[in-house]
């Protein structure tokens, strides 16, 4: 597929890797922000093929594994009830809350629907008057357009019985927070691409000058991310700090201006709980009260619930770069992507699934997987069934 | 979670006053929202995430990256290097890479 295929061109990426390889002196801790890198990167093994002394670590930037417990547990309790259209994106099906999951909620009678796009649900609403249709409202900057999109079309089609269970999340604030963190070990970062192809670039310009941190923003492709590694190992050999745009065939620096005022339209900045991490102030986004009723916590009533994580995992620091899946003496044991036990396991862009995905559980136990050689995509994992 | 797939807007038309279109990703045509790309031509790509163009793709931009490697390519050349240094990382990445491609 064009502008897909170039950028997975084995000798082109060959060339970055060797002009990385040229450029490096000293040990750099670089962050990829987004989920989807993240899977790249262990895909193809790019970690691997750079010099040892450049070393990736894998942010926070997969909403469905950073979505708080409270969160899934409240979507539980809605989807649960009769007369009720549960819709989500796929991904979110599996992710465990205290009791089970969403396709345990469908098994057991609750009416929960997989849709592509939130505008499908927009449709399922004025297909069924009789229902209450809510959507599962998830993501980053990047799902924030197509989620505001569905609640203003619901409002202007006067459609009362669609709304939205919010979990918006936001880079910046993550980005700085990780940074503030005590032991922080990031030195730069490959910022996330279709996140600053909606909001732009300008928000990483006070952060890369406060903190003296190069952000380079990246595509997803293996070609684009070598080339985004490169550019941030020459601006951190020079010493430099930063915002650059390797992405530039998606990203403007002023982002998408419809979209921006969408999102300002429809929603406002809130604190938000981060599974595996915790509370970190104005770092998500909720519905502005004109859009009051369309919000699914105060149409059902939906409690605040008491929820406890495992004492075990350590996803609160490898979401912050502070340890590796590997560190964790439950990951691939007791942790796996069917019985995840955190944040990063949950979801298939989380560091830890992704991992797992592609052997790399076996690799301490002397199955090193072919290394740099691209892993086929992992098997789909039937819940409750045979594999 | 924040997949953006490029593809080439073949058909656009309004629904509920809202900028839609037919999009193809290869063979595979979807609806897409399009209006917050309200400028885009048919026959032109844009990025789609979950049903939504975020942004037109840039024909100039996106080939910057292979001229950039073409200078480097270049340059190279004109250095004088040994074979040892010069090829053995490239034929070994072009090892690892093939499989993925």
């Amino acid at each position: 597929m064009k502008y897909l295929d170039e950028y997975r061109d084995t000798a082109a990426a060959a060339r970055l890797a060797e002009a990385i390889k040229r450029t490096v002196t000293r040990p750099w801790v670089i962050m990829e922000v987004c989920g989807g890198q993240t899977h790249t990167i262990v895909k193809y093994g790019i970690d691997e093929i750079l010099p040892s002394s450049v070393e990736l670590v894998h942010g926070p930037g997969c909403p469905v594994c950073v979505t708080a417990m409270e969160m899934i547990d409240r979507a539980h309790t809605i989807a649960s009830k009769p007369g009720v259209i549960f819709c989500s994106f796929g991904d979110m099906l599996r992710v465990p809350g205290s009791r089970g999951d969403l396709l345990q909620v469908k098994s057991q009678g609750g009416d929960v629907r997989i849709v592509y796009s939130p505008l499908d649900a927009v449709n399922l609403a004025a297909a069924n008057p009789e229902k209450q249709v809510v959507f599962f409202a998830i993501g980053f900057e990047t799902t924030a357009p197509p989620n505001a999109m569905a609640v203003w079309l619901a409002h202007k089609r006067g459609l009362k019985n669609f709304s939205v269970l919010v979990s918006h999340v936001l880079v910046p604030p993550s980005i700085t927070a990780i940074l503030q963190s005590p032991g922080n070990r990031v030195q730069a970062f490959l910022g996330p691409g279709h996140v600053c192809a909606v909001m732009g670039t300008t928000e990483y310009e006070p952060i890369a000058r406060r903190y003296c941190v190069p952000i380079v923003i990246t595509g997803f492709e293996p070609v684009d991310m070598l080339e985004g590694v490169l550019w941030t190992v020459r601006q951190l050999e020079a010493g430099e700090a930063k915002v650059e745009n390797q992405y530039s065939r998606a990203v403007r620096p002023e982002g998408n201006p419809a979209s921006i005022k969408l999102i300002e339209d429809v929603f406002e900045i809130c604190d938000r709980k981060w599974r595996g991490v915790g509370i970190i102030p104005k770092s998500g986004f909720k519905l502005r009260y004109e859009y009051r009723d369309h919000d699914a916590e105060r149409l059902f009533e939906v409690d605040d619930i008491e929820t406890a994580e495992s004492t075990v995992c350590i996803s609160g620091q490898v979401l912050r770069g502070l340890k590796k899946p590997h560190d964790c003496p439950a990951f691939g044991k007791t942790c796996t992507p069917q019985t995840p036990l955190g944040a990063t396991m949950v979801s298939a862009e989380g560091a830890c699934a992704a991992y797992y995905a592609y052997g790399r559980h076996l690799e301490s136990r002397g199955h090193r997987a072919g290394v740099g050689a691209a892993r086929p995509e992992p098997e789909l994992v039937q819940i409750g069934g045979d594999r | 979670m924040c997949l953006g797939i490029p593809g080439k807007v073949i058909r656009t038309f309004h629904e509920h006053d809202v900028l839609m279109g037919k999009v193809d990703f290869g063979g595979v045509c979807k609806q897409v929202c399009l209006e917050h790309v309200p400028d885009v031509a048919i026959g032109q790509y844009v990025l789609v995430h979950v049903g939504f163009a975020l942004s037109k793709i840039d024909e100039d931009e996106a080939r910057l990256v292979f001229e950039f490697l073409g200078k480097m390519k270049q340059l190279d050349e004109l250095e004088v290097m040994s074979p040892g240094d010069s090829i053995a990382p490239s034929s070994r990445a072009d090892e690892q890479w093939r499989a993925a491609t």
